[in-house]
């Protein structure tokens, strides 16, 4: 008898189990039509760090989404889910994956590159989920994108900063804490960008790179910073990394620098003239006004345009920290030219085209080809602008006046 | 490149960047010489780390600083003894705790505090000041090393002689060699009229709040710039390797730290050498920087073999009883 109950009562669990399947499917199936009214849009994230950081990258990025939430009338409290400290482990990813569609979210974003193989084989599982993924470069047509920002361009108005202010200072040695050196694009482009920078500037300028060989390594941020200072004679110090420990370290050697991240002046008043800043909400609003109003997921990379977002200075999502008062006089206006340029199209980093920058605000242009630290030409003088997918993906080389220290 | 200045700086980083680990490596030499292995070294410096910070910089002195780390490390370490002296708790476990518990108050308060307002270092004077580099007369002024070793915050100076006295203390005093044999053999102490517990008590308390001093350090050379990373970085992880390599002496465990420190440090320093010593040390620039990332647990590594080779011939100063929960009634 009791087997018979067991039997009984295993096969009702597995009808009600069904049963919840099949109001789920209906669920989804009413969401396809139209446009997703703002009330039933759920927002999944997945993050690498823990949502609670009061700094660094997944706090740049929460703070993007929550902004951006608030901009659209979401609310924070009850339409984004989280599953927060996922380290790049796909079996991982796809648990986090998992849970944020059993909340039944319209669209997921990872923040962190490792999470790409994961998302893209979530994608193509969920086809009614949309997966858009930060500093990747996988994509599909229909639910799966990536996006990343022009930080180089930012990157070039921080360097005319430093440039100006070693010209001031009367010394040619620029100092650079990086994550990683040539071994990225992301880094590579950022070093170059902040060189090319500084030599619109001030012609005769060594920006000697230092790599850390890790996203996060606050102790040796802060040596690393000490060493370029001490050993390389650097007056100013920028960087590519989360924390504001080489600022400290300009400031307590009585030098100068650049940050990155977010405005490092509070951190090192004495020292930091302005910081290359990322406004993540200008991607988050955008992604998640396309994915209410494209309806069903699997229109939403058409409605975005492309596959791939890119924005830069045009699109404010990339832009410098307000300039401190350890700038030289001038700064604004020069970087205000330079800004107008890219903002207008008329002018990119990467091309033939070079530009000599004056105190006053007066920019020049002149052919002149761009050269990596070992000769080779990258682009000849004139030329077009290096293609996005070799910025984001491919460039493996520093330009001339960058040296490995 | 000013050569000179290369060295001098490499020298003086070498300190500067590692002297949490003499701490962290003398705190744990006390704890283990009583006979209890605490692995929550790193969750104690960062303890200590957080409210030494916080106190020091409210009541805006350094001194105030130093002895809240201390307490605060001494409180985890009481924590940790009722756990395994009274409680008989394994040591590893309760260790391993520890450290999972200490780094998430370091982050529950950093992380709280971030919010609504951290004090930064620049604003308290006394603490900024205290922790200024003091030049010792004559030493300081010899060329090369001078600079480079005796140019230190007040911190440096005061691990070395912790390190001294506690060196002393061990070797040449009746309660050091008291507390040697409970570390030995805590039922022979026991027989002969010595309160196994309550040494255990004060030295792991004692211990744990040199630690703390160590994470104190670590905060204020950062800065006190709090991130989403922990200040203490791994430290007290090479500080329980350290205490073998010291073989459980505070005196060799000043030499392990600089030893240590000389291979952690060339990850920054390397290439700068490189660079001003192109024929003789031109070599080092090719080393990639995940070997430089490795190279403090490869040390390790090496260390421990020739440790266990070294214990065989039977010289080792492991306390025989490191480990093991004393009950009186199993005696």
């Amino acid at each position: 008898m009791k087997r018979i109950i067991a039997l009984f009562l295993a096969a009702l669990m597995v009808f009600a189990l069904a049963a919840c399947g099949a109001k789920n499917d209906n669920a989804d199936k009413n969401d396809d039509a139209g446009k997703t009214e703002a009330s039933d849009f759920k927002v999944g994230a997945i993050y690498i760090n823990s949502k609670n950081d009061t700094a660094g990258y997944t706090f740049a990025h929460h703070n993007g989404i929550t902004t951006a939430m608030k901009e659209l009338g979401l609310d924070v409290d009850k339409q984004l889910f989280i599953v927060d400290e996922v380290p790049e482990d796909k079996e991982q990813v796809l648990a986090a994956i998992d849970t944020l569609v059993g909340k039944g979210v319209n669209i997921i974003f990872g923040i962190s590159f490792g999470y790409i193989d994961a998302m893209e084989e979530a994608a193509g599982e969920y086809e009614d989920v949309i997966f858009s993924h930060a500093t990747g470069y996988k994509s599909n047509e229909t639910n799966f994108n990536n996006y990343f920002g022009r930080a180089y361009q930012a990157r070039y108005l921080a360097g005319i900063a430093a440039g100006l202010k070693s010209l001031e200072i009367g010394n040619n040695n620029v100092g650079y804490v990086a994550a990683y050196g040539t071994e990225y694009a992301e880094t590579a482009s950022g070093i170059n960008g902040f060189a090319l920078g500084v030599q619109a500037v001030n012609p005769d300028a060594t920006v000697y790179v230092k790599n850390l060989g890790a996203w996060a390594d606050e102790v040796n941020e802060s040596a690393f910073a000490k060493e370029l200072i001490e050993s390389y004679n650097c007056g100013v110090i920028s960087q590519h990394c989360d924390s504001a420990q080489p600022q400290i370290a300009a400031q307590n050697a009585g030098v100068y620098g650049c940050g990155y991240n977010s405005d490092m002046t509070k951190d090192a008043p004495e020292a930091h003239l302005t910081a290359a800043i990322w406004h993540w909400n200008v991607y988050y609003a955008t992604a998640m006004q396309a994915a209410m109003d494209c309806g069903s997921a699997d229109k939403f990379v058409s409605t975005m345009g492309s596959s791939a977002y890119y924005g830069g200075l045009k699109e404010e999502f990339v832009d410098v920290s307000p300039l401190s008062e350890n700038c030289v006089e001038g700064t604004d206006k020069a970087i205000e030219a330079v800004r107008k340029l890219m903002v207008d199209g008329e002018w990119d980093v990467f091309s033939g085209v070079k530009l000599t920058v004056t105190a006053d605000g007066v920019v020049t242009k002149t052919d002149a080809a761009l050269v990596d630290n070992a000769g080779n030409e990258i682009v000849a003088a004139g030329g077009e602008s290096v293609e996005d997918s070799v910025i984001t993906g491919t460039m493996n080389y520093f330009v001339a006046g960058v040296k490995e220290a | 490149m000013d050569k000179v200045g290369v060295i001098t700086s490499f020298i003086h980083n070498i300190v500067v960047y590692n002297i949490p680990l003499l701490y962290g490596t003398v705190g744990e030499i006390m704890v283990e010489k009583s006979g209890s292995l605490n692995l929550g070294v790193e969750g104690t410096m960062a303890v200590g780390a957080i409210f030494g910070y916080i106190f020091g910089c409210y009541a805006n002195s350094l001194g105030l600083g130093i002895v809240s780390a201390f307490l605060l490390g001494a409180l985890c370490g009481l924590l940790f003894a009722v756990l395994t002296v009274s409680f008989q708790a394994n040591q590893n476990i309760t260790g391993l705790t520890l450290t999972t518990f200490g780094l998430g108050i370091y982050f529950f308060v950093g992380n709280g505090l971030k919010a609504s307002g951290w004090p930064a270092m620049n604003d308290y004077e006394n603490v900024k000041e205290g922790f200024e580099e003091i030049s010792i007369p004559l030493l300081s002024k010899i060329p090369v090393v001078g600079e480079g070793l005796f140019s230190h915050n007040i911190f440096v100076y005061l691990g070395i002689l912790i390190a001294i006295a506690m060196w002393w203390y061990l070797k040449h005093t009746p309660m050091g060699l008291r507390l040697r044999a409970v570390g030995e053999n805590p039922g022979a102490a026991d027989s002969v009229g010595i309160n196994v517990k309550l040494m255990k008590y004060i030295h792991i308390c004692i211990g744990c709040g040199i630690m703390g001093i160590g994470g104190y350090y670590m905060a204020l050379n950062m800065s006190g710039s709090f991130n989403s990373s922990c200040w203490i970085n791994g430290y007290g992880w090479i500080a329980v390797a350290l205490v073998i390599f010291a073989n459980w002496s505070p005196a060799v465990a000043i030499l392990g730290t600089f030893v240590f420190g000389f291979f952690n440090t060339l990850r920054a320093s390397g290439t700068s050498l490189a660079n001003a010593f192109p024929e003789a040390l031109g070599w080092l620039a090719d080393i990639p920087t995940q070997l430089y990332q490795a190279l403090p647990f490869i040390i390790t590594a090496i260390v421990l073999v020739v440790t266990s080779i070294r214990n065989k011939r039977g010289s080792s100063g492991l306390p025989a009883a490191l480990g093991l929960n004393y009950f009186r009634e199993e005696r």
